[in-house]
């Protein structure tokens, strides 16, 4: 195995576009070093991407935030203002294993692992997100739910890295929130992750909305029809049941180790009702 | 009876009931104390084990030609490098064990029982050429189909493990061989004539997963053969006597050319008292002339290493309406693993011995199935019955409307009492913990909304053994205390405490070590909860063979006779006619005459600990419901026991506390969990989940102290009773919180929500 | 395969070893500097058993390779007592009896400075999430948790 350590964007890009065998970016590791212990995988080259400034920075731009792809879910727990703006990501970030793993942890990680129950994946869809994508063709702006495709399957071709996260300018009146579900307290991974971004106008109402789950189906979901029933409401009760079967209407999920199919559905629309709670009650003191 | 509940030291002991500090502490907050891993030799080869990646296979053949050719291979073993076994029973802790399945689960011979048992074993210079080397080894598996579910392995046309394993225990012999290896029976009474007088009759069938030690410590030890046969081994165990003597058999060796020094160990609960890597690394070091190291991954732990049994239990309780239990029945099926050996046994005695019960009735079968072979883990048998037994107890308590607590107090066993396992108790902490449970405040302080309370008792009976001490008295007066029962939890500071109690010496002026096999006679391993019980004793018979001779050699000096002088106060003087006419001697002094008065003066002690008495535990649980998603939280518990005589009340809380935690992920969130294809799908901490620090509450502890009357301090064993009653008392906090009875654990979410679905469409949920 | 020589600070001393790229921190730490105070309980960043501090921040060491220490500055258990005087969380834990068998208190131990390090006064559920990624299975972490809150108390009042 070799390991390398560029400083620029376009090293690491050239690196692993000429690579030959199995190449892998290396971030914070709390997945890949697993895998590699594990056998699952036995990368020839390791390319090491926390020596490149731009995505170790967290940066406030066009009203919004530029978030490194290699920024760990501690420091943006640590940044003085990404926490009160974005509050769902935050957390949902911070909730990524232990403080240990936190420590390492980040959102690009997180993302490219291609784990459909990635904890931060779900508030990243909600907040509207964007992976600025770099490689050998040059830059290009993906939408986040749009980056994984199937478990281990990333809409990325060879060479490309996610370099960054734009999350787009705050309105008035918006906020975000994340829940998962999971059997411990802390430790598991997502049986139900779901992440809910909501703009409420001056009458208390719903005026625009994004759902997004994880660990429901084989890769993060953006629910529309979820989103579409808290349009125009307050979450009055009609308006979270709807939301509740948008939710479990949504799911494809599977039954594993870690919870049945029928168990996450019932979850999913549960999860979907107080994550809206949480950032309805946010979005209306911001 | 009066309460004897410990709230502090007691005036009769100046050190014994105190909480001073460790001895071998500051090494274990600094992280210099050597656990397994920790050791390192010159020269030092890696060894690693090829595992069967299929459950149920014959081995046809082994070919390690190619993995011997690869540079810096420098040893393979296999079947062919242990001895064949005649089958024999032999004690292990408080299970049987028989040589010939263990040399069988060391490294397989005929078969490969479940997924992960050892094939073969290579030894190489570096762990990376290790492990190429296994995958250079050619194992010609004829694959066979495989069981993993109890019931499934007991019907008749079930794969089957062992073509000569023909039930044990039923008249008349089975002509066919089988999946069960015995059939056991105990109890007493007249069961019909009991049930006709009952009232209230519960009948339930229960079912527990397989669940692993979950010490945080994987196997790990060093071996270094000499060239003539003289062996070392280094390993984190619970017994490094019994480390010894099997691989003296399993190699065919001299058992005096073994030596073995115990590592620290990072947590063993059982699960330690068995041999894994030692043979192999033995049997490695003698080819390659060279140390081998071999420590497991946190996988290999969990496929290879045993957890307890799985189980299918059926509980039969009849009682009166004022309370009397009249009869009790249990058929219990216990999951062995690959090999005999489930603790159905310790399992069917301990099921109802919390109790006076006139007709009880107990069965038990132990039956293989292809998983790891299971080892002991903390009360072995005991939390799986009695779960089901304190669960349907609190079921009755319901249906005739009494006090749980009240209702076993009207059938609390008591001293005099004939256990359904055969003896009558000596003095025994049942009523006191219930007692003590009553009056606490847990009981009584309101619930809140979705929670529930649930209470539970639990019995184990610990047990004594041989054990050697040795206690020399150093020139300058100090002391050096050397035990042979590895310390797994605070034992050296028991030790040192009730040699300072004897001899009446200041704490630091004791240094105490655990001997290795060369140093002492023969002790049996920490299990069973006897170190304290048994190393106690032998410390308190060596301190007084010391201060004996303390007596001798100042009579020598005095010119009285040995009887004419005694022991106070940390040193000797004369007594009775004659007292006055020395000045004392301190122990010091003596020490300083010994050469010329015959001799160094050391206490020994080399006994089979007897009268171990058993523990009584009464707990209570409080959980809340989240009635959505099925979550349990646990937000109170408190653990009552009765510990005889708390030597260092912190390590007995301690084990309290530690015991009720492993119960507690026993009934909410542990389990094995197998594909149809007979492998493993969690061998590590991510999805085998243990309880973390933020799943837990504080947990409360009462110690209640009923003597052991046959021990010096009247230490009774405790280690083992806190694991057994969180399963029922949690189980019974859900039931109070839903209205909804588990039978089946663990009681993780998916399940909980779906029964508390089902409970809701009949109307009969609580939430 | 070629081996990377990595130079770094560990608990304040400069320190120079040579590791294979697909070697751990961990790995590093125990069989090239022999520090063996850090343990492995489970290599996939679950048990915590082999937290360090890396530049200050607390991670497993068992999830990071030992090249990535290069010029980093490390800190173990080993770095703890200052001289023979004990850390007052290694004194706590020895006064409430917070280790039984004692492997994990390694990992607890510097999880817990790092905790005090950012946090002088924290709750008991704030102690219990921060230290949700250290395993114990001997003590039920009670007299952990307790043993902790003191330490912060005596650090707050000293």
């Amino acid at each position: 195995m070799r390991y390398e350590a560029p400083s620029s964007l376009e090293q690491a890009v050239g690196l692993l576009a000429a690579a030959t065998g199995d190449a892998r970016v290396l971030a914070g590791g709390t997945d890949l070093l697993v895998q590699m212990r594990t056998d699952i995988l036995n990368p020839e080259l390791v390319v090491d991407i926390k020596h490149i400034p731009e995505l170790r920075e967290v940066k406030e731009e066009a009203g919004g935030f530029r978030i490194g792809a290699a920024v760990t879910g501690a420091e943006l727990k640590e940044h003085p203002r990404l926490k009160s703006v974005w509050p769902g990501i935050v957390e949902a970030a911070n909730l990524i294993g232990s403080t240990q793993i936190q420590g390492r942890a980040t959102m690009g990680g997180n993302l490219c692992n291609g784990s459909p129950a990635a904890d931060s994946v779900p508030a990243l869809i909600a907040a509207g997100a964007k992976a600025s994508v770099v490689g050998s063709h040059g830059r290009r702006e993906i939408a986040v739910e749009d980056v994984m495709l199937a478990p281990r399957k990333l809409a990325l071709a060879k060479g490309e890295i996610i370099a960054s996260f734009l999350l787009p300018a705050k309105v008035k009146g918006s906020a975000d929130a994340y829940l998962r579900f999971i059997p411990r307290t802390e430790m598991d991974i997502a049986v139900v992750g779901c992440g809910i971004a909501l703009t409420v106008d001056a009458n208390g109402a719903v005026s625009r909305a994004r759902v997004a789950l994880g660990a429901v189906a084989a890769r993060p979901l953006l629910v529309e029809e979820a989103a579409r029933a808290l349009l125009g409401s307050k979450l009055e009760d009609a308006a979270l049941n709807k939301l509740d079967a948008a939710a479990g209407a949504a799911c494809k999920p599977i039954d594993d180790k870690r919870g049945t199919k029928e168990y996450r559905i019932k979850v999913a629309g549960v999860l979907a009702r107080r994550a809206a709670a949480i950032a309805y009650e946010r979005a209306r003191k911001a | 009876m009066q309460e004897k509940v410990k709230d502090g030291p007691s005036s009769e002991f100046q050190v014994v009931g105190t909480r001073p500090v460790r001895p071998d502490g500051a090494d274990k907050v600094t992280g210099r104390a050597k656990f397994g891993a920790d050791f390192s030799l010159p020269g030092q080869l890696v060894g690693k084990v090829l595992r069967s990646p299929h459950p149920h296979a014959r081995i046809k053949s082994i070919d390690a030609s190619a993995a011997l050719k690869l540079p810096g291979v420098k040893a393979v073993v296999c079947r062919d490098d242990f001895l064949e076994q005649s089958s024999e029973f032999i004690p292990a802790g408080e299970m049987m064990i028989n040589y010939r399945d263990v040399v069988r689960n060391v490294m397989a011979r005929e078969k490969a029982l479940y997924e992960g048992h050892a094939v073969a074993a290579v030894a190489a210079t570096s762990a990376v050429i290790a492990k190429e080397a296994l995958n250079l080894i050619k194992v010609d598996y004829e694959v066979l189909p495989h069981v993993i579910d109890v019931v499934e392995a007991m019907r008749p046309g079930a794969p089957l493990l062992h073509e000569d394993m023909f039930t044990a225990g039923v008249e008349p012999a089975p002509k066919a061989p089988s999946n069960v290896a015995k059939r056991l029976e105990i109890g007493h009474g007249d069961m019909a004539a009991g049930f006709k007088q009952a009232d209230v009759v519960v009948e339930r069938a229960f079912t527990t997963k397989p669940v692993h030690q979950g010490y945080i410590e994987p196997h790990a030890c060093i071996a270094s053969v000499s060239e003539d046969g003289q062996a070392d081994v280094w390993v984190s165990t619970q017994g490094h006597w019994v480390v010894r003597a099997h691989c003296a058999r399993l190699l065919g060796w001299d058992i005096g050319k073994v030596r073995v020094t115990a590592a620290e160990i990072g947590g063993g609960f059982g699960g330690k008292t068995v041999v894994y890597l030692e043979p192999i690394a033995l049997a490695l070091s003698k080819k390659a002339r060279r140390p081998v190291k071999m420590v497991m991954t946190r996988e290999e732990v969990f496929k290879a290493s045993g957890p307890t049994s799985g189980a299918h239990v059926r509980v039969k309780i009849g009682a009166r309406q004022d309370g009397r239990i009249v009869a009790a029945e249990a058929e219990l099926k216990y999951q062995a693993g690959a090999f005999a050996g489930s603790p159905v046994q310790p399992g069917a005695m301990c099921a109802y011995a919390p109790y006076d019960i006139e007709n009880v009735k107990v069965v038990g079968y132990d039956v293989v199935t292809n998983r790891p072979k299971v080892a002991a883990y903390r009360a072995p048998g005991g939390p799986i019955s009695e779960f089901a037994v304190e669960s349907v107890i609190d079921e009755i308590a319901g249906r005739i409307g009494m006090d749980p607590i009240e209702l076993r107090l009207k059938n609390a066993a008591k001293q005099g009492t004939k256990a359904a396992y055969g003896p009558k108790f000596g003095p025994i902490g049942m009523v006191e913990t219930l007692e003590a449970a009553k009056a606490h405040a847990h009981w009584r302080t309101p619930l809140g909304k979705h929670q529930g309370r649930g209470v539970a008792s639990g019995f184990w009976f610990n047990i004594g053994g041989e054990t050697s001490v040795s206690l020399s008295l150093n020139e300058d007066g100090t002391l050096s205390l050397t035990a042979g029962t590895p310390d797994i939890g605070g034992l050296r500071a028991s030790l040192c405490m009730m040699a300072a109690e004897e001899l009446g010496v200041p704490l630091d002026k004791i240094r105490v070590q655990i001997g290795d096999t060369g140093q002492l006679g023969y002790n049996f391993l920490t299990g069973g909860s006897r170190s304290t019980f048994s190393s106690g004793m032998a410390t308190v018979e060596a301190a007084r063979d010391v201060m004996k001779e303390a007596c001798k050699r100042a009579s020598k000096l005095w010119e009285l006779p040995e009887d004419a002088v005694e022991y106070s106060n940390g040193g000797v003087r004369p007594a009775g006619p004659n007292a006055g006419k020395h000045a004392p001697m301190t122990l010091k002094e003596i020490a300083g005459i010994a050469g010329k008065t015959g001799g160094p003066i050391v206490g020994y002690a080399r006994i089979n600990a007897a009268g171990a008495a058993p523990s009584l535990a009464t707990h209570i649980a409080d959980v809340e419901v989240d009635p959505e998603t099925g979550k349990v939280s646990v937000i109170r518990y408190t653990a009552i026991q009765d510990a005889g005589r708390a030597i260092h009340p912190s390590y007995v809380e301690g084990q309290y506390q530690g015991g009720v935690a492993q119960g507690i992920g026993w009934a909410l969130n542990e389990e094995y969990i197998y594909g149809d294809d007979g492998k493993l799908q969690n061998p590590g901490f991510l999805d085998y989940r243990v309880p973390v620090a933020s799943d837990l509450p504080m947990i409360d502890t009462v110690i209640v102290e009923v003597p052991n009357p046959r021990h010096p301090y009247g230490v009774r064993g405790v280690g083992e009773t806190p694991i057994v009653p969180p399963m029922a008392a949690i189980a019974n906090a859900v039931a109070d919180a839903t209205g909804v009875r588990f039978t089946d654990l663990p009681m993780s979410p998916p399940r909980v929500l779906k029964a508390l679905d089902e409970a809701r469409a009949k109307g009969t949920a609580k939430l | 395969m070629a081996k990377h020589h990595i130079t770094a600070t560990v608990n304040g001393d400069p320190v120079e070893f040579l590791c294979e790229p697909q070697e751990t921190l961990l790995d590093a730490l125990r069989d090239q500097l022999h520090l063996t105070g850090t343990k492995e309980g489970c290599s996939t960043g679950d048990c915590g058993a082999c937290s360090v501090t890396v530049d200050d921040r607390l991670v497993c060491s068992c999830l990071m390779l030992g090249v990535e220490a290069d010029g980093k500055s490390i800190s173990t258990i080993e770095g703890m007592a200052q001289g023979d005087e004990l850390h007052p969380l290694q004194q706590k834990f020895l006064e409430h009896a917070a280790l039984q068998c004692g492997i994990c208190t390694p990992g607890f131990l510097v999880a817990a400075k790092a905790l005090l390090d950012k946090k002088p006064d924290p709750t008991e559920t704030e102690v219990r999430y921060w230290l949700a990624g250290n395993l114990c299975r001997c003590t039920g972490y009670d007299k952990i948790v307790r043993a902790v809150l003191d330490a912060a108390a005596e650090l707050r009042g000293a």
